[in-house]
């Protein structure tokens, strides 16, 4: 599973990008950024409060209850700002 | 007919974009557009736009693909400029050609709503101070997105 972080989520992690393969327990979004926080304080610090993280999956945006499997590549980023 | 998208760093030329529209054709009525411009509020020196290579493509058709599907437009360009941008420069272009105005306006309003709102764009605000920071979501914005919901 590809992982993408953008703007300060990237920064809070320290990565841009990684590649993860999380336990087979781990079946959606909301699965996947527990499953994350424990990762380091870097992604525990970017999914400390998960009312202020977006998600898409596979590049379409997705509510934390979206299923997630191998292969998926999933984003997680701010509310979005451009215009 | 096909929507013109395009992610670039450099600026654009509203007068080409819109030749690009018109050329050859004299079925339309009208050309709307919208540019947003990078304001210095609170002594900003640049922004600097991030966005979701593939994603953001992908995002900005979807939006144009919408509003083709609401208006009869004969054209539509999305340009969205990224990485560091200047207080005066240009940041996004909307272009819409209709055989009507109301088409063009309309939509051209729905499309810069939208992008705001369901493009993955992000702004970081740097200051003459050194300090940076990244721009937060507006309400107002999604209320102004929510407005063009469908039966609403």
């Amino acid at each position: 599973m590809q992982l993408l972080y953008f703007a300060w989520v990237r920064q809070k992690v320290g990565l841009a990008e990684e590649q993860v393969s999380p336990p087979e327990n781990v079946r959606d979004v909301a699965g996947l950024i527990e499953w994350l926080i424990a990762r380091s304080p870097g992604h525990a610090a970017a999914f400390a409060n998960p009312k202020q993280i977006r998600a898409a999956v596979n590049q379409d945006f997705c509510l934390f209850d979206h299923p997630v499997a191998a292969g998926d590549e999933v984003a997680f980023f701010p509310p979005v700002t451009g215009g | 007919m096909t929507p013109t998208i395009r992610v670039q760093a450099t600026a654009f030329d509203l007068a080409a974009e819109s030749a690009l529209l018109t050329a050859g054709r004299v079925d339309i009525g009208g050309l709307a557009s919208f540019i947003g411009l990078c304001r210095a509020d609170d002594g900003l020196e640049a922004l600097v736009l991030e966005h979701y290579p593939g994603m953001t493509e992908r995002a900005l058709l979807k939006i144009a693909a919408e509003a083709c599907a609401r208006w009869p437009l004969t054209g539509c360009t999305l340009l969205h400029r990224v990485g560091r941008i200047i207080p005066g420069e240009p940041i996004v272009l909307v272009l819409t050609a209709s055989a009507h105005r109301l088409a063009a306006l309309e939509s051209c309003a729905f499309l810069i709503d939208w992008l705001k709102t369901e493009a993955p764009f992000w702004k970081r605000e740097e200051f003459a101070t050194g300090e940076a920071r990244w721009v937060d979501a507006k309400d107002s914005d999604d209320a102004a997105a929510a407005r063009w919901a469908r039966g609403g």
